[in-house]
C-alpha cells in the first residue's frame, strides 16, 4: 500500500475511535489516537500472513496490545482490515459486544492477546517470540507498549528475558505520548531516558522523532527487521490525542468519551483531513 | 510389612515430566530460579533445550507461559506456590485464566510442611486463591503415584491448572500397578457410617492413620481423597455427608478458602450438614522441622482422632 493509501486509512481508523467512544460514552482517545499510524502501518503494511479469513493462522505474525486501554485504535484498525464489520464498532462496550472496554482474544476475531492490565502483554509477546524461536517458526511479534505502562517492573522483567534470549524476531514500541492518567509522565514518575533503559535490558532501540508520520515509522520496521540477534524497541515520540484538534496533548482526553457535539466537531475534522488527502 | 516408601510430590512432578518428554516433544517447561527445589531441574537436564529459566521474575514467568500457551505450546509454569499464586496472582489471572489458556501452573513447597524456611515461604492461600479464578483447574496430589498419573493427566487436559505440590518426602500408599487417576472425581479410601473425612495432599494419609485410631475406638470414618479441589466432586461429597451425617474436612491451608470452604460451599446449598474443618487457623506459619510443624498446628494423625471424636460425640 503507498503511502497515501496508509493516510487514508489512519483517517478510517481514526473515524472509528471516535465513533465507537462516542457509542460506548466511555474509554480512552488520547493514547488510541497517538498509536493510530503504527497500528495502520503494522496491519496493513508489516505483518506477515495476516489473514481476516483465518485470524489464528499459525504461521501468522502477531500482534499484542500491551497498553491494553487504546483497546478502539486495534478494533478499528482490525475492522478496516476486514477481521468484522466496521458497523460493529458501534457495539464497543456494549452488554453482549465481542468488543470489550479492553481486548479480549477470545472474543474478538483478530486480537492474539487479552490484555489491559499494565505490563502483562509484553509478557505474552515475549512468550511468542520464544515460542517461535523453539520450534524454529519464522513469524513475528510486535509489541505496543505506553510510556507510563513502562513504570510497571514486570516491563522491565519481559525487556530482560527479551534482550537475554536475544529474541531479533520480537518488536517492542513505546507510544511516548508523554502522559498518563494524572499528569506528564515526567511529573508522575519519570520513565526517561526511555531509549537508554532498553539499551540497556539489551534491546536494539530506533527512536522515532514523529511517531506520526509513516515514512519515519517504515524505516524504523524496517531496522528492526534487519536487526539480527537482539530483539528491537522502537521508541515513538506521538502526540496523545493526534488528528483531533481539542485532544491533541490534552490529559483530559486520556479517558473519557466525546459527546455528541463534540463528537461532530471530530468527524468534521477528519473529513476535512480525508478530503485534503484526496487532493494530493 | 516392608517401611514405606517416601517421596516428596514435587520430586514426583519432576520425574514425570521426563516420563512424559520421553513421548510427547510439544510441552515446555518454564521455571524461576528454582529448578533445584521445584524438580524441574530433573527435566531441565534432560531436555535443555525446552526449558526456560525465566529468572527471578514470578510475574513475567506467568505472562510468558501465556504467550506460548497463545502461540499454541503446552507450557508447565513452575515456582514456588507462593510466587506462583500469591505474587503472581493477578498474573495467573488476568493472562492465563480470563483468556483461558493452556498453562499448566505446578506449584512446589506449598503449606506448612515447608518447614524451615518459615512464613514467608509457606503458602496457606493458594488454593483459596486458585480456586475463585473461573475456569480453574486446582489439584493436589496425596502421593508419587497420584502426582505422576495428575501430571500426565494435565498433559493432556487443555486449559488453565494449579497444581499444589509438597516439598516433604510422603509416604507412597497408592499402588501403581492398580491405581487410576480420574480428574474431578473423589477416591474412596475407607468406608465408615459414622462420619466422612474429606482430606486432600499429605492429610489423606495422616487422616488414614487418623481413621485406623478412631477404629480402634469403635468410631467407623469414611475417608475420601479429593485430589480435584476445583471441579470438587460434588456428587461424591454430597452423598458422603447424606450417608454419615458429619463431615470433617483436612488440609494443609487456612482453614479460610480451601478444600474445606469448597465443601461446606456445596454442602449448604445441597445437603446441610455439620462440618468440622481443620487446617491452619488463620494464621501465618513459623520456621521448624515440617513433622514438627505439622503436629504443633494440629494436622497431624493424632491431633485429627482426637477432634474427629469430640465432633462426632
Amino acid at each position: 500500500m503507498n503511502k497515501l493509501e496508509l493516510q487514508k486509512k489512519a483517517v478510517d481508523v481514526r473515524r472509528g475511535i471516535i465513533e465507537a467512544l462516542h457509542s460506548a460514552k466511555a474509554g480512552h482517545p488520547g493514547g488510541s489516537l497517538s498509536s493510530v499510524e503504527c497500528l495502520v502501518y503494522l496491519y496493513f503494511e508489516e505483518m506477515q500472513n495476516i489473514d481476516p479469513a483465518d485470524p489464528r493462522k499459525a504461521d501468522r505474525d502477531r500482534f499484542v496490545l500491551s497498553k491494553g486501554h487504546a483497546a478502539p485504535v486495534l478494533y478499528s484498525t482490525l475492522a478496516h482490515r476486514g477481521f468484522f464489520p466496521v458497523e460493529e464498532l458501534l457495539t464497543l462496550r456494549h452488554v453482549d459486544s465481542r468488543l470489550q472496554g479492553h481486548p479480549c482474544m477470545q472474543d474478538t476475531p483478530g486480537v492474539d492477546m487479552s490484555s489491559g492490565s499494565l505490563g502483562q502483554g509484553i509478557s505474552a509477546a515475549v512468550g511468542m517470540a520464544l515460542a517461535a524461536k523453539l520450534r524454529g517458526d519464522s513469524y513475528r511479534t510486535y509489541c505496543l507498549l505506553g510510556d507510563g505502562e513502562i513504570e510497571e517492573g514486570q516491563v522491565w522483567e519481559a525487556a530482560m528475558l527479551a534482550g537475554n534470549k536475544g529474541l531479533d524476531n520480537l518488536c517492542l514500541i513505546v507510544d511516548n505520548n508523554n502522559l498518563q492518567i494524572d499528569g506528564p509522565i515526567t511529573e508522575v514518575n519519570s520513565p526517561y531516558p526511555i531509549d537508554k533503559k532498553f539499551e540497556a535490558f539489551n534491546c536494539h532501540v530506533i527512536n522515532v522523532e514523529d511517531g506520526n508520520d509513516l515514512n519515519q515509522l517504515d524505516a524504523a520496521f524496517k531496522e528492526a527487521k534487519a536487526t539480527k540477534g537482539m530483539p528491537s524497541c522502537i521508541v515513538m515520540k506521538t502526540v496523545k490525542g493526534k488528528g483531533i484538534s481539542y485532544m491533541e496533548n490534552q490529559v483530559g482526553w486520556h479517558g473519557k468519551a466525546p459527546n455528541d457535539e463534540e463528537k461532530a466537531i471530530a468527524l468534521e475534522e477528519l473529513r476535512k483531513a480525508e478530503e485534503a488527502l484526496c487532493q494530493k | 510389612m516392608s517401611e514405606v516408601k517416601k517421596i516428596a510430590t514435587r520430586a514426583s512432578y519432576g520425574k514425570a515430566l521426563v516420563e512424559l518428554a520421553e513421548v510427547h516433544d510439544d510441552f515446555v517447561v518454564l521455571d524461576a530460579d528454582l529448578a533445584a527445589a521445584t524438580q524441574t531441574g530433573v527435566f531441565k537436564k534432560a531436555y535443555p533445550d525446552r526449558f526456560i529459566d525465566c529468572g527471578i521474575q514470578e510475574g513475567n514467568l506467568m505472562g510468558v507461559a501465556a504467550g506460548m500457551a497463545a502461540a499454541g505450546m503446552k507450557p508447565f509454569a513452575s515456582t514456588f506456590a507462593m510466587f506462583a499464586a500469591g505474587r503472581a496472582f493477578e498474573q495467573i489471572r488476568n493472562s492465563i485464566g480470563y483468556p483461558h489458556l493452556n498453562v499448566k501452573i505446578c506449584a512446589t513447597h506449598a503449606g506448612i510442611s515447608v518447614g524451615e524456611d518459615g512464613a514467608t515461604h509457606q503458602c496457606l492461600e493458594d488454593l483459596a486463591l486458585m480456586r475463585v479464578i473461573p475456569g480453574m483447574v486446582v489439584m493436589q496430589p496425596c502421593d508419587d503415584v497420584e502426582a505422576r498419573a495428575m501430571i500426565k493427566a494435565l498433559y493432556d487436559y487443555e486449559g488453565p491448572a494449579y497444581v499444589r505440590l509438597g516439598r516433604l518426602a510422603v509416604p507412597v500408599f497408592n499402588d501403581e500397578e492398580t491405581y487410576k487417576f480420574e480428574m474431578g472425581k473423589g477416591v474412596v479410601l475407607r468406608e465408615g457410617k459414622d462420619v466422612t473425612i474429606i482430606a486432600s495432599g499429605l492429610e489423606v494419609n495422616e487422616s488414614m492413620i487418623a481413621a485406623e485410631m478412631l477404629a480402634a475406638e469403635g468410631i467407623e470414618a469414611k475417608v475420601i481423597n479429593i485430589h480435584t479441589i476445583k471441579p470438587l466432586d460434588e456428587e461424591l461429597v454430597v452423598a458422603s455427608a447424606k450417608e454419615t451425617g458429619k463431615v470433617v474436612t483436612v488440609e494443609e491451608h487456612n482453614v479460610i478458602g480451601g478444600l474445606g470452604a469448597a465443601v461446606c460451599e456445596v454442602l449448604s446449598e445441597k445437603a446441610p450438614t455439620p462440618v468440622l474443618k481443620i487446617g491452619v487457623n488463620d494464621t501465618f506459619g513459623e520456621s521448624g522441622p515440617a513433622v514438627t510443624l505439622i503436629k504443633k498446628y494440629g494436622l497431624d494423625a493424632e491431633t485429627i482422632a482426637a477432634r474427629v471424636k469430640a465432633f462426632v460425640k
